[in-house]
């Protein structure tokens, strides 16, 4: 039937847009005009100045995929490669396992569940500085949260943010609670959506708790859950201040990511087509993970 | 034995109660119809006696056994749905052996119980669809054959039939029926239609308000309901009401209508309550349109309605009140024709026009 009824609206489409195309263009013109502007323009100068030796002021020498060649042969950028891969390995499951756990722990109609329901979001309303102003203060060893706590335990205090090992899961912990609302409110959508129907058939089919969670609950919400993942896994490649912010990337680049590594070529050391050209290759690998929710989403539309 | 046992069950939802003290008992075998109009109780009650609601107040037995504080699993019941709650990523197969498999019956066992089912109800060939792959019909199919392999003592049908289209539900019907004929079960079934309720009944439980109003055979039912809230609700068109006074009682009552018109009954006046103000009530097939002057009393035709095999003519009496009276499917009676009324004194029947409750018949 849906067949039929795309068949209905092409042709309609195709009737009117022979009448007055000019007429609609016009309406869409002003949206097109911001779109072309600030989203086609700067993706394809951006695309073309990767192919440039460049800075802000000097004169653009075409290079060809010399920068390319460059960046594949750049220990640095391939470690900010390696830091946002596993920046991406420590936070996206983790985001997706504490998301739908403090769903389902707070998918009920109780006030309690209704606060901390709004107490867990409310963490994604504060702006990066806050976050990281309040998670050093947890981190820093000498007098932090942490180093306290470990003091009192008699226990020397750990320096987390200047650990070559801790640097980048000390930054993916405060990730993962700056972005856990998020999950959290898509999960309860979803688990929202499961009709209250099947549990009591669960539980007339004798399913225990984990049961029903694992054959009924689970795969209700599964397109969700690659949802989930897929939006983490594009939010995470972008990670930038917070690593800005708490570490500038070290200890000896331990914790720089690809968009710290794009930003400090481009805007400290002026060498933008270089930069241009990280950005492209981040580009590539964010449109990859944007064209599997792409498919996922319209999986879920045709079930 | 019987096969559950409903003992003194009340229910609170907040401030209003939702069961209200209701006792019943459904021997082995049994097909038994919960009736009654929406929000009237009948679903909560098949819930509590499934477990899906809690039981505030009273017992349920099953088999001989207290069940109200186990939980739905434990209690031997399967249930199919109204929105039928298969899983949908589930195919049917799955579906129907999911409950089996949770209680660990041998892999073998359970392939031959969804074989058995598969081929009575004639899905053999949907065990590999998804419920999304198959039609409204066959969806409901796969909720009774879900409820048949578990092999309960006692099946519960919450308005299994309200999603179906009017043929299919027919069909339906008498595929319910013919599964009670050949499973060793007894069968509880909410409905708010009254066909439903009396082809499939052995015994009707006529529900209002969260109480029982009766129980009892469909024709005891139909011809003797125990209140006028039975009366009206269950026959088509609705039984006609109207208070009356009683004149005479010479042993048998003579009534006055609302017209003024009296009318010779067949009840006895030692079978009244003393005191108190009584109703008529009468249903249209006892009730015949004949020439002006001969009947019990006469009005005006203010409507008619043919159903091809009788007709339905509604009476206007001189004081207002509409009485509907049958004819003959092939009835020559003309709107605005003016009819008289032969009440069958048998089949008046007078209520306790307070509290409704049914006070005496004419036979």
């Amino acid at each position: 039937m849906s067949v039929a009824a795309a068949h209905v609206t092409d042709s309609r489409e195709t009737r009117s847009g022979a009448r007055g195309d000019w007429s609609s263009l016009l309406y869409v013109a002003p949206f097109l005009l911001i779109y072309i502007v600030l989203v086609v323009y700067p993706l394809f100068s951006g695309m073309w100045l990767s192919l440039h030796k460049a800075d802000f002021f000097g004169e653009r020498v075409f290079v060809g995929l010399e920068n390319f060649t460059r960046l594949l042969a750049d220990k640095v950028f391939l470690g900010t490669l390696w830091n946002t891969f596993y920046f991406i390995v420590l936070t996206v499951p983790a985001l997706a396992i504490i998301g739908l756990g403090l769903a389902l722990a707070l998918n009920r109609t109780t006030r309690a569940a209704a606060v901390l329901r709004g107490v867990f979001f409310s963490s994604s309303v504060l702006s990066v500085t806050i976050v990281t102003l309040l998670w050093r203060v947890v981190f820093i060893p000498d007098g932090g949260f942490i180093a306290t706590v470990l003091e009192m335990f008699g226990k020397p205090p750990v320096a987390f943010l200047s650990d070559e090992d801790l640097a980048l899961p000390a930054i993916a912990i405060t990730t993962i609670w700056w972005c856990i609302g998020l999950p959290m409110m898509l999960f309860l959508a979803a688990l929202q959506q499961v009709p209250k129907e099947l549990y009591e058939a669960a539980a007339l089919d004798n399913a225990g708790r984990w049961k029903t969670l694992w054959s009924v609950t689970l795969p209700s919400i599964r397109r969700t859950f690659a949802l989930v993942i897929i939006i983490e896994i594009v939010l995470q490649f972008q990670l930038f201040g917070q690593a800005q912010l708490m570490t500038l990337g070290g200890p000896n680049n331990a914790s720089r990511p690809i968009v710290l590594f794009i930003y400090e070529v481009g805007f400290n050391r002026w060498d933008i087509g270089y930069a241009a050209a990280a950005a492209q290759i981040l580009f590539g690998l964010i449109l990859m993970a944007a064209l599997a929710q792409y498919f996922v989403a319209r999986r879920k539309g045709e079930a | 034995m019987a096969e559950l046992e409903i003992i003194n069950v009340s229910k609170t939802f907040g401030q209003s109660k939702v069961i209200d003290n209701v006792s019943l008992t459904v021997g082995a075998k049994e097909f038994v119809v919960f009736l009654g109009p929406s929000g009237c109780g009948k679903s909560t009650l098949l819930r509590m006696i499934a477990g899906l609601e809690t039981v505030d107040e009273g017992e349920i037995r099953i088999g001989g056994k207290r069940v109200d504080a186990l939980p739905p699993g434990e209690r031997g019941v399967a249930m199919v749905f109204q929105h039928y709650a298969l899983y949908p990523h589930m195919t049917v197969r799955e579906n129907m052996s999911f409950g089996l498999r949770n209680v660990k019956i041998a892999p073998a066992e359970i392939d031959r119980r969804v074989a058995a089912a598969a081929k009575m109800l004639e899905i053999e060939h949907l065990l590999q669809r998804k419920p999304a792959q198959i039609s409204g019909g066959q969806r409901q199919r796969v909720a009774i054959g879900r409820a048949i392999v578990k092999e309960p003592h006692l099946f519960l049908f919450d308005e299994p039939l309200s999603n179906l289209d009017a043929a299919l539900r027919v069909r339906t019907r008498l595929e319910i029926a013919q599964l009670h004929q050949r499973v060793d079960a007894a069968m509880i079934f909410v409905t708010h239609d009254q066909i439903e309720a009396m082809t499939l009944a052995h015994r009707i439980v006529v529900m209002n308000n969260q109480r029982i109003e009766q129980i009892g055979t469909p024709m005891e039912v139909y011809s003797r309901p125990a209140t006028a809230f039975v009366a009206g609700f269950v026959g088509t068109p609705c039984m006609n009401f109207a208070p009356v006074e009683i004149t005479g009682a010479s042993p048998f009552v003579t009534l006055r209508l609302p017209d003024g018109s009296m009318l010779e009954t067949r009840v006895d006046r030692k079978a009244l309550p003393e005191g108190g103000r009584f109703k008529l009530g009468v249903r249209a097939e006892s009730v015949r349109p004949c020439a002006t002057g001969e009947g019990n009393c006469s009005g005006t035709v203010k409507f008619v309605e043919r159903l091809g095999d009788r007709t339905l003519v509604y009476v206007l009496l001189s004081d207002g009140t509409t009485i509907v009276a049958e004819d003959a499917g092939m009835s020559r009676i003309a709107i605005a024709d003016a009819v008289g009324l032969r009440f069958d004194s048998a089949g008046v029947h007078l209520f306790d026009d307070v509290r409704g409750y049914h006070a005496a018949e004419g036979a």
